[in-house]
């Protein structure tokens, strides 16, 4: 097999060198690619949107229905993620708690687990000390990813950054209390259900939007016919339109972002973790 | 000089082969399934990496419109056009004209990067994350399976019964 | 004078991409994609695609390395190749 790997790949790879010297140059300003569709893009984006970022224009804009569909692709892998490892808890579990006092560790079947006592502490069967630095330096910084992850989706028109970005950097402000924490504690905040709410309803904001300019009579996702709801003219409300998309984009890919780490890291139990 | 010039010229797209060889050669070659992944992974950056490279323009800059300080001006000519677009077509087409010749206001398609290919490839990275999620899940449901993430091993175990 | 830096990135990129495949050791696969990520992040900041570094930078480096440790960390670090 690996003979055979090192002959396919010297074959397709000499074959994929001999035909880059049909390519423009590297940087060319006149290749094919930056001379039919692009200029027209750049062009027109003020005038057209009134958003600067050229990317976020196109993204929620120009190409709208390419962005929705890659929404729902990512909410369809939050579920699949979801229908492929989660288990149900079965009745014959066992846990473990620790004395605090004493230190002293014991492992509990079924549901006989003291309830409501100060003395033991439910930890995970790979249990490491709690480490004050890290939980400290990790719920410091937590509040300030969030608060730029909020930035970067509202501020997505005139710099870097959008709904994708953002609702990463939200989802792994979640995935960062998750880790230097443990798993219950991120999962009691942020639910299993929560992500499930959210990520739909994210791409139903998506959805929705475009609908909603079919309803008041205009094409799908041409945010111009928003223009009356909002109280602005139809340049501005194509600015707005794209404002709401992010926010459904950002909500979506954060929820699934979240989901996902979730199932990976507890392999299906959603009850202790990395 | 003349083969210098062609070998800076056309240097990128064969690092861009390489890794995309690499990729490949992880996918058929390796054992592993998290190798296999992780080749699928590179294999996929290097077409991405393709992709924005084609976009690039020597001597442009970020495609972000410079705005601020003539932003009224952009806003003036925002509406202009927007005003043209109730009047008659003649009249809309001089506002164009216009708004194109405005100064400050108009934009050379020259002077910023290639914006499409980066819209593509955006959604394709954060797409890639949420397959290699998939990928990963299928992987554990494997292991669970079979107790290991060897090839040969899973193989050895099928025909065993 | 941007082809020297751009082509020292490549460099290491290419490098990081072969010593993922090949490390024995598949937490290690995992930390050295996330720096391939990295690099590859650095390599679109240098051309100029600023979203797409952004989304590579928190997408490829941040999330898809903890999703690769966090599956590593359910299954096996051993592997023969």
């Amino acid at each position: 097999m690996k003979i055979l790997g090192k002959i396919t790949i010297t074959i397709c790879g000499l074959l994929l060198l001999f035909f880059t010297s049909d390519f423009p140059d590297w940087g060319d300003v006149n290749s094919p690619a930056s001379t039919h569709l692009s200029p027209y893009f750049i062009e027109h984006t003020i005038e057209d949107t009134a958003v600067p970022n050229i990317v976020t224009s196109v993204l929620a804009d120009y190409r709208g229905y390419d962005t929705m569909f890659e929404t729902t692709v990512i909410l369809t892998a939050g579920l699949a993620c979801f229908l492929l490892l989660r288990i149900p808890r079965k009745d014959s579990i066992h846990r473990y708690y620790r004395h605090e006092p004493t230190g002293v560790t014991i492992r509990v079947e079924g549901d006989r687990y003291p309830k409501g006592s100060n003395v033991f502490t439910r930890i995970d069967s790979s249990w490491v000390p709690y480490d004050l630095i890290i939980n400290f330096t990790c719920r410091l910084l937590i509040h300030f990813i969030q608060l730029f992850a909020l930035y970067v989706v509202a501020h997505g028109h005139h710099s870097p950054g959008g709904g994708f970005q953002g609702g990463v950097l939200l989802g792994a402000s979640v995935i960062l209390f998750a880790i230097s924490g443990n798993l219950r504690a991120a999962i009691k905040r942020f639910g299993e259900k929560t992500a499930a709410i959210l990520s739909s309803t994210g791409v139903f904001i998506y959805a929705g939007a475009g609908a909603l300019c079919l309803f008041i009579g205009e094409q799908f996702l041409n945010y111009s016919a928003l223009g009356p709801l909002l109280g602005t003219d139809r340049i501005m409300a194509r600015s707005h339109g794209i404002l709401i998309v992010e926010i459904g984009v950002a909500m979506a890919v954060m929820a699934v972002m979240i989901w996902i780490y979730y199932n990976l890291s507890s392999a299906g139990k959603q009850d202790e973790g990395l | 000089m003349e083969l210098f010039s062609f070998i800076v010229a056309k240097a990128d797209y064969w690092a861009y082969v390489i890794l995309m060889m690499v990729g490949l050669y992880a996918l058929i070659a390796k054992n592993n399934l998290v190798k296999k992944i992780v080749g699928m992974t590179i294999f996929q950056t290097a077409i991405i990496l393709f992709y924005v490279s084609i976009g690039y323009k020597k001597g442009a800059t970020i495609p972000i419109l410079h705005h601020g300080s003539d932003h009224g001006g952009e806003a003036l000519a925002a509406h202009g056009a927007h005003a043209a677009a109730h009047g008659t077509q003649e009249v809309a087409e001089q506002a164009a004209h216009a708004v194109a010749h405005a100064g400050e206001a108009a934009v050379k398609a020259m002077d910023y990067i290639n914006p499409l290919p980066h819209v593509l490839m955006l959604t394709a990275i954060v797409v890639g994350v949420a397959t290699l999620g998939v990928a990963l899940a299928l992987a554990m449901k494997v292991y669970k399976e079979y107790g290991t993430l060897e090839e040969d091993e899973i193989n050895q175990q099928l025909r065993n019964g | 004078m941007i082809w020297p830096i751009d082509l020292i990135i490549l460099g290491l990129v290419i490098v990081s991409a072969v010593a993922a495949i090949t490390v024995k050791d598949l937490l290690s696969a995992a930390v050295l994609l996330g720096a391939y990520s990295f690099l590859l992040c650095l390599l679109w900041a240098v051309m100029g695609a600023v979203d797409v570094a952004f989304t590579e930078a928190t997408v490829g480096a941040g999330v898809s390395t903890v999703f690769c440790v966090a599956a590593v960390f359910h299954t096996t670090r051993r592997t023969k190749d």
